[in-house]
């Protein structure tokens, strides 16, 4: 029994439709990540979880009961927000303690639990500060002390990362996946970065426009992408796409584009047979690799227009007829800005797509 | 820059250095005040002791305090009760604001009017229930000045109040809502301890104008029955007109400006407290990063 249920939910502003009725099956204890552009609908979604927003159509249910009648506080959840949400006129402790006071429980019981929560989250000696005086970081832990202090079922994660600087938002990121492994929680996490969502999640969700275009592990997404939206918004670089024709000769399909012509892996060719019209084919930058001797059926000649030095790697930006390609390289090879250089494509790398749907072929 | 300094004190302390030094003579507005006797502090003493005098600080106090308790709890009640996104709210808060874009002249004589023992709204609506008639302007004249005063000033603090409202952090509020706490709990908990500076500046400001309030007063009761309205400002008008004793309005003055004083100076003191605490947090915070 899946632990949370939405069903064909919708959401309109006015005549200003949000979500198109979306169907999601979250089961117990799934670190669940709803990732796509803003205003794809992914916060939206959360927020009516949460009861912050009211649902237009549609359903969602808690252990298969309906909740969507139900007022937040009625829901039994913790949140987290992107700007942290603290009580500026409480101090540390009271933020934690603010629920817990609102049920009544024993002092000595809520102290117990502030003073666990604030070891979990590290912020023992930040107990009596009021948010004012606290950094970024440590006010993003308070908000995690404080849904961490309520125990309850499911937690939402609202960017909870976007407001820090990079280096803050990677540690505490690292943070958040070990602190996953031990707290066992239904939680749903909402982000725009690609990056948190492969490596937090469980189960990846990717909208855009309103709508759900995938879900599955971080693994199947990143492999097997149902279209080119998703293809194209997981990973880092992106995903390269390049317009091409399906042509066949002797026996061997290619997808034949300006200025190259890959083979097609046996394996994919099967289900293209009849397919001869126009698609869209998708490399990721990871599965180019420099490669001279490479034969051109193989490969991609491609020109450097830009190259960006990061480190260990360069990513170049090259042109190979109308399409822009991104490669990465090592950054000792020598090279010249205008130069043409041979990459070849790993067979397990093509992504061939459907040049109207944009479905994955 | 100094004589645009001295063109200033000038300005501002000739009238008030004036002021006070009437209120050190036996000045009559027949007299030029440098031919009235000199008496020391003899107008402050005597109005120390003066039982009319009291009674008016007594009224004025009565009247400052219930009217700006009054106008807190329903000024703020209202802005807490309309804090949200209805149509036509709007239209609403603008009549709200009304009363106190009109001169506090017509709203005293509107309210003369309403209160007439005999043609007045109040009165004949009472009758056509049945019910006897109520004495507004005689026994309850107190209550019934506060009243006009409080409809009047009532938007002040609703507007501010609303502004204050919202400028809070919405999500601040969406999280008390996660943590479980009812709208009772959420006024109570958070969106009123947030308020606070607002309401408390609010407050004062209300305050020092309700201890110089006149027209309103003096159109409707002026003072009376008795002494039961005569508000400082209208007892001071009074000693200065009828009384022709302008040393002593003068002292009468001096005492309501001490207590002004002290009013601004604790307001000035608290938005200073509240900035600095401020200042304090951000240093705390850059010296710590």
């Amino acid at each position: 029994m899946p632990k949370i249920r939405l069903e064909k939910l919708t959401k309109s502003y006015g005549t200003f439709k949000v979500l198109h009725g979306i169907n999601l099956e979250i089961e117990e204890n799934e670190f669940t990540v709803l990732v796509g552009p803003s205003g794809c609908g992914k916060s939206t979604t959360l927020r009516m979880i949460a009861g912050l927003e009211t649902v237009t159509s549609g359903e969602i249910y808690f252990d298969n009961n309906p909740i969507s009648h139900l007022e937040p506080k009625d829901r039994n959840l913790a949140m987290v927000f992107q700007d942290y949400a603290l009580y500026p006129h409480m101090d540390v402790a009271r933020n934690i303690s603010f629920a817990l006071r609102l049920q009544k429980l024993p002092k000595a019981e809520i102290e117990n639990k502030v003073k666990q929560v604030a070891e979990t989250v590290g912020l023992t000696n930040f107990l009596s500060r009021k948010p004012g005086a606290l950094s970024g970081g440590q006010r993003q832990r308070v908000a995690m002390a404080r849904a961490l202090a309520k125990d309850s079922e499911v937690f939402l994660f609202d960017e909870p990362l976007s407001n820090l600087d990079a280096k803050l938002r990677g540690q505490m990121r690292a943070e958040l996946a070990v602190m996953r492994q031990s707290v066992k929680k239904n939680m749903i996490y909402v982000t725009h970065d690609q990056i948190e969502a492969m490596t937090l999640a469980d189960r990846i969700v990717v909208m855009n426009d309103g709508h759900i275009q995938q879900q599955g592990t971080p693994e199947m997404l990143f492999k097997k992408p149902a279209n080119k939206f998703v293809a194209g918004f997981l990973g880092s670089p992106p995903m390269n796409f390049m317009d091409a024709r399906i042509v066949e000769e002797n026996d061997v399909l290619f997808a034949e584009g300006k200025e190259f012509k890959i083979a097609i892996p046996k394996k994919k060719a099967k289900s293209l047979k009849k397919y001869k019209g126009r698609v869209i084919i998708g490399i990721r930058p990871s599965d180019l690799i420099y490669d001279p001797k490479a034969t051109s059926d193989r490969a991609l000649d491609l020109r450097i227009v830009v190259s960006e030095y990061v480190g260990a790697q360069s990513v170049l930006m090259c042109a190979c007829g109308d399409s822009d390609i991104t490669v990465e390289l090592k950054s000792e090879t020598p090279i010249a800005l205008g130069e043409t250089l041979r990459f070849a494509v790993r067979s397990e790398g093509i992504h061939l797509f459907d040049s109207k749907t944009e479905l994955a072929l | 820059m100094a004589p645009a300094i001295i063109i200033i004190i000038l300005a501002l302390l000739y009238p008030l250095g004036y002021m006070v030094y009437g209120s050190f003579r036996a000045w009559d507005p027949s007299q030029n005040i440098s031919e009235s006797e000199f008496v020391g502090l003899k107008n402050y003493i005597t109005l120390f002791y003066d039982p009319a005098f009291r009674e008016s600080l007594v009224v004025t106090l009565t009247f400052a305090v219930c009217v700006v308790f009054s106008e807190l709890v329903i000024g703020v009640g209202l802005a807490l009760m309309l804090d949200r996104n209805i149509r036509g709210m709007s239209v609403l808060r603008t009549l709200f604001i009304l009363p106190m874009m009109i001169a506090p002249v017509v709203v005293g004589l509107m309210w003369r009017y309403m209160y007439h023992p005999t043609v007045g709204t109040f009165n004949k609506t009472l009758k056509s229930f049945g019910l006897d008639g109520i004495d507004w302007l005689g026994q309850n004249a107190l209550l019934s000045v506060i009243i006009a005063d409080v409809w009047q000033w009532t938007p002040f603090i609703f507007i501010l109040s609303l502004a204050a409202l919202q400028s809070l952090p919405r999500s601040a509020i969406e999280a008390a809502k996660i943590d479980g706490a009812t709208s009772w709990q959420q006024i109570i908990h958070i969106k009123l301890p947030l308020m606070m500076p607002v309401l408390i500046v609010t407050a004062l400001l209300r305050l020092i104008d309700a201890f110089k309030v006149l027209e309103v007063i003096l159109v409707m009761t002026e003072g009376g029955p008795g002494l039961s309205t005569e508000i400082l400002a209208l007892r001071i008008s009074r000693t200065a007109t009828e009384f022709r004793e302008l040393g002593v309005a003068a002292a009468m003055s001096n005492y309501l400006l001490i207590i002004l004083l002290i009013l601004t100076v604790s307001m000035y003191a608290i938005t200073r407290i509240q900035e600095n605490r401020a200042a304090r947090l951000a240093r705390q915070i850059q010296e710590e990063y």
